[in-house]
């Protein structure tokens, strides 16, 4: 059993749950609940950053590409993107897919909650400036090229469900340690885990704030591992990590995903 | 009407512009030196273009790009106006960008570029610093580069849209030391405001608020610790930025 944070539909303030992983429960107000009894709300409320390449797997699958044009060279500093407010979208809430799109990329990655302002962090404080931990799903329209900013592939509305809620910071032992699984309508797709990382979140944490500051409530994503699944029209997306927790949502087509989804 | 963010006495205030002097919401007349500048805007979203402008794009060896070339910032880059930015010890390139900034009035999605007027609130000044020696061929301009804290100066003012004719011809001026050092105008931008606000919301959500940096014309010259930098856009304002070292 953790603590964690969660937001609930209609409710301004946040509030303070147990969560008990196995048992698919909460217990809010000395009151256990099945999950699904919630109606679960986006958990975070600062801004969202995400980690271009940061799984061995992932840059390797890239090959000697990284030494030829357009890369020319391999990554140095960490390459960021950002996942806008308009793709914040709540633990089973519709993904919309866009007309003109056929299928979606999943991006599971473990989210790092900012709990206090983090400006040029050591290594060895790093983790004093993470509140917690959260999931997130950073959709993109498969893109080939990581050459320029892939603004019109990851950043469409409904692109980053997020959440279900912030555990703890203490509920995990070692962020560079925990299993991350991909399941699309019930079928493991893709299985990695954290100690993939090519910089672990204390170098990740480090590196970023050497030259941009995050704010309590911002969220920076670990990376994605490679060999994202595909999603398309109807599918439910689920994504676990290990002491994190479990976000699941399904896609609908854009025309259909605001009207929502009875659980 | 122009509008500013400021600091004064101990509290944030919105202010508007009368008769060359600050009038805080509650009716006080402050003087301009008084205040600290704030940003004008405090965006969700702070969309940026680059090679925007055809001279520029030209400077820098690039091609023009045939879609317009987007990429997102965080809030930790905006910076009032006569704030101070930070030149990191051991570039050799930073150069400022004077560039026309478009505010979002109410949200936005599939606006055809006739209609885009109705979507703006206004207009200000931003100057969009980059470290090249920190560019990557990655997600480029990657945010090491661009995303830098304070490294956005914007405002002084947040311009009525029904203030300013035609957004599309207006001259930018940016001046070093008092001295002019670039010089464009946005009748030179590849995509044109109202294409911007078509391209943007034809793909996503632009919310109120919402900041578009529209891009730079030619003439990017390095700065050094101690430049006074005032980017300036007719009829909008003038800006005024200072760079600092490290310490």
């Amino acid at each position: 059993m953790v603590n964690c944070i969660i937001r609930l539909c209609g409710r301004a303030q946040p509030y303070e749950a147990t969560l008990n992983i196995n048992e698919n429960k909460l217990k809010l107000h000395n009151e256990w609940m099945t999950i699904d009894h919630f109606a679960l709300d986006i958990p975070i409320t600062g801004t969202v950053y995400g980690t271009l390449l940061n799984y061995k797997g992932a840059i390797s699958k890239l090959g000697e590409a990284v030494y030829e044009i357009p890369y020319k060279k391999p990554p140095e500093a960490p390459i960021l993107y950002m996942k806008p407010v308009n793709t914040h979208l709540a633990h089973g809430a519709p993904i919309p897919l866009p007309a003109d799109v056929q299928e979606l990329e999943v991006g599971a990655a473990l989210g790092l909650v900012i709990g206090r302002t983090a400006c040029r962090v050591t290594k060895a404080s790093a983790l004093d400036y993470i509140a917690g931990y959260t999931i997130a799903n950073d959709v993109s329209v498969p893109h080939r090229s990581y050459y320029r900013p892939a603004i019109r592939e990851k950043a469409r509305d409904g692109f980053c469900p997020i959440g279900p809620w912030i555990v703890e910071k203490a509920a995990i032992k070692d962020p560079n340690n925990i299993g991350i699984r991909v399941y699309v309508n019930d079928v493991l797709c893709q299985e990695n885990t954290t100690a993939n990382h090519i910089r672990s979140v204390e170098e990740l944490l480090a590196d970023v704030t050497a030259f941009m500051t995050l704010f309590p409530g911002d969220v920076l994503l670990t990376g994605v591992p490679e060999g994202a699944p595909l999603i398309g029209a109807y599918d439910r997306v689920r994504i676990e990590i290990d002491g994190v927790g479990v976000l699941e949502n399904p896609v609908y087509p854009e025309n259909k995903s605001m009207e929502g989804e009875n659980q | 009407m122009k509008r500013a963010r400021v600091a004064y006495a101990g509290a944030i205030h919105d202010a508007v512009e009368v008769r060359g002097m600050l009038q805080l919401e509650d009716g006080r007349l402050v003087n301009q030196k008084d205040v600290v500048w704030l940003p004008p805007v405090q965006p969700h979203t702070i969309f940026a273009l680059g090679l925007n402008y055809a001279d520029h794009a030209k400077e820098l060896a690039f091609q023009t790009p045939d879609e317009p070339l987007v990429f997102l910032k965080g809030p930790n880059t905006l910076l009032g106006h006569r704030g101070v930015t930070r030149r990191p010890a051991a570039c050799t390139f930073m150069h400022y960008e004077c560039e026309l900034a478009v505010v979002i009035k109410c949200s936005a999605r599939r606006v055809k570029a006739e209609k885009a007027l109705h979507y703006i609130a206004g207009y200000t000044v931003a100057n969009d610093y980059v470290v090249r020696d920190y560019l990557e061929n990655y997600y480029r301009p990657n945010f090491r580069a661009k995303n830098r804290d304070a490294a956005t100066p914007i405002g002084p003012w947040l311009v009525d849209v029904e203030d300013i004719d035609d957004p599309m011809d207006l001259t930018l001026r940016t001046y070093v030391n008092g001295q002019l050092i670039q010089e464009g105008s946005t009748k030179d931008m590849i995509f044109n405001i109202p294409y911007l606000i078509e391209y943007l919301s034809g793909f996503m959500t632009l919310n109120a608020g919402d900041v578009i940096l529209t891009g730079t014309s030619k003439g990017a010259v390095n700065v050094e610790v101690g430049d006074v930098v005032v980017t300036e856009i007719e009829k909008v304002g003038k800006l005024e930025n200072t760079i600092v070292g490290e310490d």
